[in-house]
């Protein structure tokens, strides 16, 4: 399986916002600590849902939440 | 560790000691016979209902130790659950297809039926550690 391009700035939010444990955010967007945990090291991509979730517990877009880069042309 | 991904290790484990007592009763049944002659209706249904048995046991026993934990299964584990099924089921096809062909050229009902008994270990094992992979080293 190769890791995905998806890179996201979750921990850095995390404690902007008053160091927030990785336990009270996946409580927050609803999902395991461990998912929250294999998100944030981009070992798996979430659903737009809950991707929507996480940016809305830190008020910012999704874009700030999530990154994706730019494809090069061959 | 998940609790999703701690019952992928029970089921793997489960599977691969109930086939192996399997087939030590059914090899010291045999006693120096062909081992078509040997008995291993009982001992196939036993391991078999051990291993359901099992895995409730087991599903239970973590549920309990994981009580406090909250929310113990998400999309990711479903999808992962999904995947994990997704391998294991070819096991079960290519079982069925031989057990098919086994029985076609009339050979022994020892081999059909336990032709099909290695499927769905082979799948029950497979599936596990497709799923144990997916949350080591990622699902995307």
């Amino acid at each position: 399986m190769k890791p995905t391009k998806v890179t996201n700035s979750i921990r850095a939010l995390r404690f902007a916002h008053g160091e927030m444990k990785q336990a009270d955010l996946a409580k927050a967007v609803g999902v395991t600590r461990q998912t929250l945990i294999a998100i944030e090291q981009g070992k798996y991509s979430p659903s737009l849902e809950v991707a929507f979730k996480i940016a809305r517990v830190f008020h910012v877009s999704l874009e700030e939440v999530f990154q994706y880069p730019e494809e090069e042309d061959a | 560790m998940a609790f999703e991904e701690k019952q992928a290790w029970a089921l793997a484990v489960i599977a691969v000691v109930g086939y192996a007592v399997y087939l030590l009763i059914v090899l010291n049944g045999a006693d120096g016979r062909p081992l078509t002659e040997a008995p291993y209706v009982g001992a196939m249904l036993w391991t078999i209902g051990g291993g359901i048995v099992a895995g409730i046991v087991a599903g239970i026993w973590f549920g309990i130790a994981a009580r406090n934990d909250g929310l113990q299964s998400d999309e990711r584990d479903r999808e992962i659950s999904r995947f994990g099924d997704h391998v294991g089921q070819s096991f079960v096809v290519i079982g069925g297809v031989s057990a098919m062909v086994l029985a076609m050229v009339e050979a022994p009902y020892f081999w059909i039926a336990n032709v099909l008994y290695l499927s769905f270990v082979l799948s029950a094992v497979l599936g596990s550690l497709t799923r144990i992979a997916a949350y080591r080293r990622g699902l995307q």
